[in-house]
């Protein structure tokens, strides 16, 4: 494209110049009024692939299951007004993951703004507290700027959403291009290298620590590849148990050695505990968000806490930490490592195995017991059977929010970074299914699949459409209890079994509902049939609904009840089988 | 059922710990903010304060350097130690912010506030205005037979006590600047 750099472009072409400057070769949108310039240009050129979604909360959620299942930035490009509002979940969602997506949105003409025009809304103005910057360009000529700025920002530091508003006058004035390398430099440039004195601090107390334990989260996987294996190498060889959060599975591998399962509210007893009752902390690209703690003063009462952020907002936000490191989880774990090694390799092995005798303890408990049954379909069950039919192949799993999420991070098993997309921070259902198309049309060649309640499926099962549009093969496996289970979980647990409206009633035959979509449905209710069923969605080279009616009232174990420490976890039915008392639950 | 053993009105049966975990007394602050003078900043800047539920005392805004276009933003807020830290960082990863200076805990600093005060009042209490006018070295701006517009600069307390002498007198309006601060001696914040 030997364009003459003074030769002025329209700019619509000047955003798919800049997109293609930043290497995107997917946007996923929905076309309106305020945007046809940009959709001419994308007509146009062919060089990006449009894919057309059939929300635009659905693009939103599809760019970060590209995003998350890449590491590059997700885009999405939707009109003004509804465009812009419906994409709004999508961007808080991007906001609390810390996932790099760049919205541009159409706006009305600069001289109607404000004047309540057709498809008008205050963009910049709605989205200011769900991104992590915006901008509403009013001139041709700062476009491309902006639009490199929007990478930079979303990109560095803490990644995150970023909204680029364009007015449908700028869309058709000419400007020059302006390449990155030609504008002017940002100053929003993040800290990346952690403090020496602060990463030797914690060397000295690795090599100190009696009953250490890493806790690592979403950040591990933010910082790229390379933290994984970082972790990876100081873990192993160091030789302390490593815990994670619901963000940060797969970058230490289930199937390691040192693995103790996730953490949190529906975490494994022996991570909890671990966390409860260790000595020395080291939090790893994670925020200690509420699911994680618990109650906040009764968290890990007796331990030195370290926590690697890049964000400084993080530290101290919930739970004080005794060492902070501000930096990228890269930078700073190669670092440490570096010193720990040049050290000598030092811990406390004998008191490090006593830890590890009493984590063997506390394993032997075997929290993830439960029940089966050969009447009905066990959601553990279901979940264990598409683990052993589907891990040995190039595997990306999404998920809703709810049961089945919790059941589906603590029975499936991530070897690597970037194969598990889940809506952790704002938990918004119906995440799955645009995400898991996201991840498809990034990841062609592999099996995708989102594992699903019916009531999160059915928030945004419009994109199956799509999904048959781009002959995406997405296997949709919904666990299907009719219930809003997490809902139902909670009314049952704590709101004396009144379960209200957590029942879905009229459900649709969710095997016509695949047809009429053009895709196969396939319904399973015995345990006997299972794997044949699970065999023949991995077979069908197309887009899957699996409908796997599932055990309706099973709950979801362990858990941490809001309000309770780490070590007052509840284990199984047998801990909630007590005496009902009808208080009335004022809150939920 | 209720299988925790909750007691009735308990906040545990909510999906959050609803006792905060903070205890400490509030304090206040100063903090100066230069931010990049560009459409939205106060909105981003308020938003963040409004939206994590932190307190504003008084705030003023000004363009500080017109060729590089940044503005100075002067904020007194109030909270528990840990909340301030929160709020410092919270600015601090706002794109537009270039830095953030916490003026009570950097060293000493001058705080000054400008009032306008309208007084509408006569005969001997006229001449108590203008004296007290005096004693604070308060301008007088407008008069008219009836009234007058002082002009007071000071620390807040000082604009407090006016205000407290001024109302027996006829204070009918006030308008205040909030405060704008800057630290003593010779370090300036980098630019």
């Amino acid at each position: 494209m030997a364009r003459d750099r003074t030769e002025e472009i329209s700019g619509a072409r000047i955003v798919i110049q800049a997109l293609k400057e930043h290497g995107v070769d997917t946007v996923f949108g929905y076309p309106g009024g305020a945007v046809l310039p940009i959709y001419d240009e994308l007509f146009l050129d062919q060089g990006i692939k449009h894919i057309l979604v059939r929300h635009e909360q659905a693009a939103a959620h599809a760019a970060e299951g590209y995003a998350r299942s890449t590491g590059k930035p997700g885009v999405l490009l939707v009109t003004s007004g509804p465009g812009a509002t419906n994409a709004v979940t999508g961007l808080t969602d991007a906001l609390m993951d810390s996932i790099p997506i760049i919205c541009l949105s159409g706006q009305v003409p600069t001289f109607m703004i404000g004047n309540d025009a057709f498809q008008e809304a205050d963009t910049v103005g709605i989205t200011r507290p769900c991104t992590k910057h915006n901008w509403l360009v009013k001139d041709t000529a700062n476009l491309a700027e902006v639009i490199h700025q929007a990478f930079h920002v979303a990109t560095n530091g803490r990644p995150g959403p970023v909204l680029v508003d364009i007015p449908k006058d700028v869309q058709f004035a000419t400007a020059p291009y302006k390449t990155a390398a030609q504008a002017k430099t940002s100053h929003y440039n993040p800290r990346v290298k952690g403090d020496p004195d602060a990463i030797q601090t914690v060397v000295e107390m690795i090599e100190q620590a009696e009953r250490p334990i890493f806790y690592s989260g979403g950040g591990v996987v933010n910082s790229g590849d390379a933290a994984s294996q970082l972790l990876r190498d100081l873990v192993n060889g160091t030789g302390f148990p490593i815990t994670s959060t619901l963000m940060g599975l797969g970058c230490y591998p289930a199937s390691g050695k040192n693995w103790v399962g996730m953490l949190g509210m529906h975490g494994t007893y022996e991570a909890n505990l671990a966390m409860h009752g260790c000595d020395l902390m080291i939090c790893v690209g994670a925020r200690f968000d509420d699911r994680i703690t618990g109650r906040t003063d009764a968290f890990s009462p007796n331990s030195t806490k370290v926590h690697i952020d890049i964000d400084p907002s993080s530290i101290n936000k919930n739970i004080h930490v005794d060492v902070p490191i501000i930096g990228d989880v890269g930078h700073v774990l190669e670092h440490m490592l570096k010193i720990w090694r040049s050290r000598g390799r030092k811990t406390r092995s004998a008191e490090v195995k006593e830890w590890w005798s009493q984590i063997e303890e506390w394993k032997a408990v075997d929290c993830l017991r439960y029940k089966p049954s050969t009447e009905t379909i066990k959601p553990q069950y279901a979940l264990q059977r598409l683990e052993e039919l589907t891990k040995k192949h190039d595997r990306y799993i999404c998920t809703e929010v709810g049961q089945h999420q919790m059941w589906a991070a603590q029975f499936l098993g991530f070897e690597e970074p970037k194969r598990w997309m889940t809506s952790g921070g704002l938990g918004t259902m119906g995440y799955g299914v645009p995400s898991s198309i996201g991840v498809q049309v990034a990841n062609p060649r592999s099996l995708v699949i989102n594992v699903a309640g019916e009531a999160s499926f059915m928030m945004t099962m419009q994109e199956m459409s799509t999904a048959v549009q781009y002959n995406l093969p997405v296997k949709q496996f919904i666990l299907n209890n009719e219930r809003l289970g997490m809902v139902r979980q909670w009314q049952e647990l704590l709101h004396g079994e009144r379960y209200s409206s957590s029942y879905s009633e009229a459900l649709p035959d969710f095997v016509k509902l695949a047809e009429a979509f053009g895709c196969k449905g396939i319904k399973c209710e015995n345990p006997a049939d299972l794997d044949d069923a699970i065999k023949e969605m991995l077979d069908y080279d197309g887009p899957v609904i699996f409908d796997c009616l599932v055990e309706r009232h099973e709950n979801c174990f362990p858990m941490i009840p809001s309000g309770k420490a780490h070590n007052e976890m509840l284990l199984g039915e047998a801990s909630t089988q007590n005496t009902i008392d009808h208080t009335g639950a004022v809150l939920v | 059922m209720n299988a925790l053993h909750l007691k009735k009105g308990s906040s545990q049966h909510s999906a959050y710990h609803l006792k905060p975990g903070y205890g400490d007394e509030n304090e206040r602050r100063v903090l100066a903010v230069i931010v990049d003078n560009e459409a939205g900043v106060l909105a981003r800047v308020i938003g963040l304060f409004s939206g994590r539920g932190y307190n504003i005392e008084s705030l003023t805004v000004a363009e500080v350097n017109h060729s590089r276009h940044y503005s100075r933003i002067t904020i007194v807020t109030t909270g528990t130690p840990m909340v301030l830290e929160q709020i410092k960082s919270q600015l601090g990863r706002l794109v537009p912010v270039h830095d953030v200076h916490d003026l009570t805990t950097e060293g000493p600093h001058v705080e000054r506030e400008l009032a306008l005060v309208k007084v509408v009042c006569s005969d001997d209490k006229r001449v108590e205005a203008l004296r007290m006018c005096d004693v604070f070295r308060a301008k007088v701006v407008d008069t008219t037979l009836e009234s007058f517009v002082f002009e007071l600069t000071g620390a807040p307390e000082k604009i407090d006590a006016f205000v407290d002498l001024m109302k027996p007198l006829g204070l009918i309006d006030l308008a205040r600047t909030g405060v704008a601060a800057i630290s003593r001696g010779v370090d300036a914040p980098k630019e």
